[in-house]
């Protein structure tokens, strides 16, 4: 599972509220076919410890993912250039079951919970599923992905905390009332996610979790958490887990 | 020439020095799906404590140059389930070397878990880890003390017909005070080091970055540390040692030959890249080669 994939692009692709930059990077190689809510492990030169990273995109030889520069590895991260080469680990964790859904999916993502969903909704739209998608951002410059989502044939909702793009408020805001929904997946901070539980009641559905990895593979048990079915490690058990597990 | 990789310890034939640190190699297992677990020359398993732990709160990772600290605070799944399931697990799939990692609270339940997994038909050594700085109460309390280490030694040795290594803290003033108190109290052989104790504070919340306040410090960064104390340990004391901290290369596992090792212990560098062991397993013959050395016995300067 480690591959050595080139940079094709990385560019700066949002700025969220404190003036933080969100980067977009693909990269080519045999990454091998990812699904939802997995994730990459990337070596940052330079650093002793791997950044865990969630997959926004995959094919054989391509992945793409969106990151926001917040500490010393994201910053080093976008400081690489096209060209360059990055020693990741692929297709790490157990992401989201696009096949609980048979009929209606909604999908919430908080910030840049909005990329697994992204290759979440593909998936889903691959096997035919109606996709709405409620997407929450600080303020407008955040937004990421909204033309992607629209183009794969999502409803598209959006909710900005200060009100410069869709709905003002939070993302429980702009789900759309009096809709059916089969499932829901959920990405984003925690109070977020367990606000979307809340809001959806007795609505199935699965939620992404993170934690401060340490090996990423499962064998170093630095990221166990607690659910109600034991104990899991949230990189290799997880991170996606069903939110009758997720002891919030 | 073919080069040969094996070494000796307590009569036990390796087919090469390299073997997984506890607590960077899980119970081996959940490594198996990436590559041969044969080639290693020996596992060392997590620590295992009587009863089953969840450890310390998360965060329990965090990061500095050349090296990173961990809290993770012995998860693990019990004695029982170290016997009854990881082992008999691993034996289907590796016929090296295991070594079970014993932790305890007291005297007594070191020797408790050391007999039990001492009746375990496919483990090979016992290593005591006296080190473990994340828990309170037990751990590293009795490896800085010598009395209270070879108190642990005396009551494991009672009760063990295999091999018996302990696990020592470089938490010390004079690590050799303590390693001579063990090969006196009829310890087999030592394991030196476990992690530093070490600390990171984050800038932006003023807090610890780890939930538990402090952790161990291994990696790259501990590298000459462990390896002066492996130097005076192993010329100090008649009993084999198991070389451990911040070895990261086919170099290092060399260097901690010629301070006095027997074998080699790889921890942090697993959890840096899974595949580090394989790696330097694949680096030593070259290494060897281009340094004219045929194999890796006596290599202790």
């Amino acid at each position: 599972m480690k591959r050595t994939l080139h940079i094709e692009s990385n560019s700066c692709a949002a700025v969220d509220n404190l003036g933080r930059k969100t980067f977009r990077m693909e990269l080519r190689g045999d990454a091998g076919l990812m699904h939802s809510g997995q994730f990459v492990d990337i070596a940052v030169p330079g650093l002793f410890l791997r950044r865990p990273i969630s997959v926004c995109d995959s094919s054989e030889g391509s992945v793409l993912i969106y990151y926001k520069v917040v500490g010393e590895g994201t910053a080093r991260l976008a400081q690489m250039l096209p060209g360059e080469s990055l020693d990741v680990l692929v297709g790490l964790g157990h992401g989201f079951d696009p096949l609980r859904c048979s009929g209606k999916a909604l999908l919430v993502g908080g910030g840049l919970g909005a990329a697994p969903m992204h290759l979440l909704c593909r998936e889903l739209r691959s096997l035919g599923r109606a996709v709405t998608v409620v997407l929450g951002f600080n303020t407008a410059s955040e937004a990421v992905l909204l033309d992607e989502f629209c183009a794969m044939g999502a409803s598209l909702h959006v909710a900005t905390m200060d009100g410069s793009l869709g709905v003002r408020g939070l993302v429980t805001d702009a789900i759309p009332a009096g809709e059916a929904y089969d499932c829901f997946y959920t990405c984003g901070p925690m109070v977020m996610m367990k606000a979307v539980c809340k809001a959806l009641g007795d609505i199935p559905g699965q939620a992404s979790l993170e934690e401060r990895m340490g090996c990423g593979a499962g064998f170093c048990y630095g990221c166990s958490c607690h659910t109600a079915s034991g104990t899991r490690r949230i990189c290799k058990d997880g991170p996606v887990f069903d939110k009758e597990d997720i002891i919030w | 020439m073919v080069k040969d990789l094996s070494v000796e310890l307590c009569g036990l034939k390796l087919r090469n020095p390299v073997i997984p640190a506890s607590g960077t190699f899980g119970f081996g297992l959940e490594l198996a799906g990436l590559f041969d677990l044969n080639i290693l020359g020996g596992i060392s398993l997590k620590g295992t404590t009587r009863e089953e732990r969840f450890g310390n709160p998360t965060p329990r990772i965090a990061e500095c140059p050349e090296g990173m600290l961990n809290s993770v605070g012995l998860q693990n799944p019990g004695i029982e389930a170290l016997v009854s399931e990881k082992v008999p697990q691993l034996r289907k799939l590796y016929d090296g070397a295991v070594i079970a990692n014993i932790s305890g609270f007291s005297v007594e339940e070191y020797s408790y878990n050391c007999a039990v997994a001492d009746k375990c038909p496919g483990i090979d050594i016992l290593e005591v880890n006296v080190s473990c700085p994340n828990v309170h109460g037990g751990g590293m309390a009795f490896g800085t003390d010598p009395d209270a280490a070879a108190a642990v030694t005396r009551a494991v040795k009672a009760v063990a017909t295999k091999p018996v290594f302990v696990k020592l803290s470089p938490n010390v003033t004079d690590i050799v005070a303590i390693a001579r108190a063990c090969e006196q109290a009829g310890a087999d052989g030592l394991t030196l080091v476990n992690t530093f104790l070490g600390m990171r504070i984050d800038i932006k919340t003023r807090r610890p970055v780890l939930a538990a306040g402090m952790g161990g410090f291994s990696g790259r960064a501990i590298f000459p540390i462990a390896l002066r104390m492996v130097y005076q340990v192993s010329h100090a004391c008649s009993i084999p040692v198991m070389g451990c901290g911040g070895v990261a290369s086919a170099a290092d596992v060399l260097e901690m030959l010629m301070a006095g090792a027997s074998a080699v212990q790889v921890g942090a560098e697993n959890i840096r890249d899974p595949y580090a062991c394989p790696a330097i397993i694949e680096a030593l013959p070259g290494l060897m080669d281009t340094l004219g050395i045929d194999h890796l016995k006596d290599l202790k300067i």
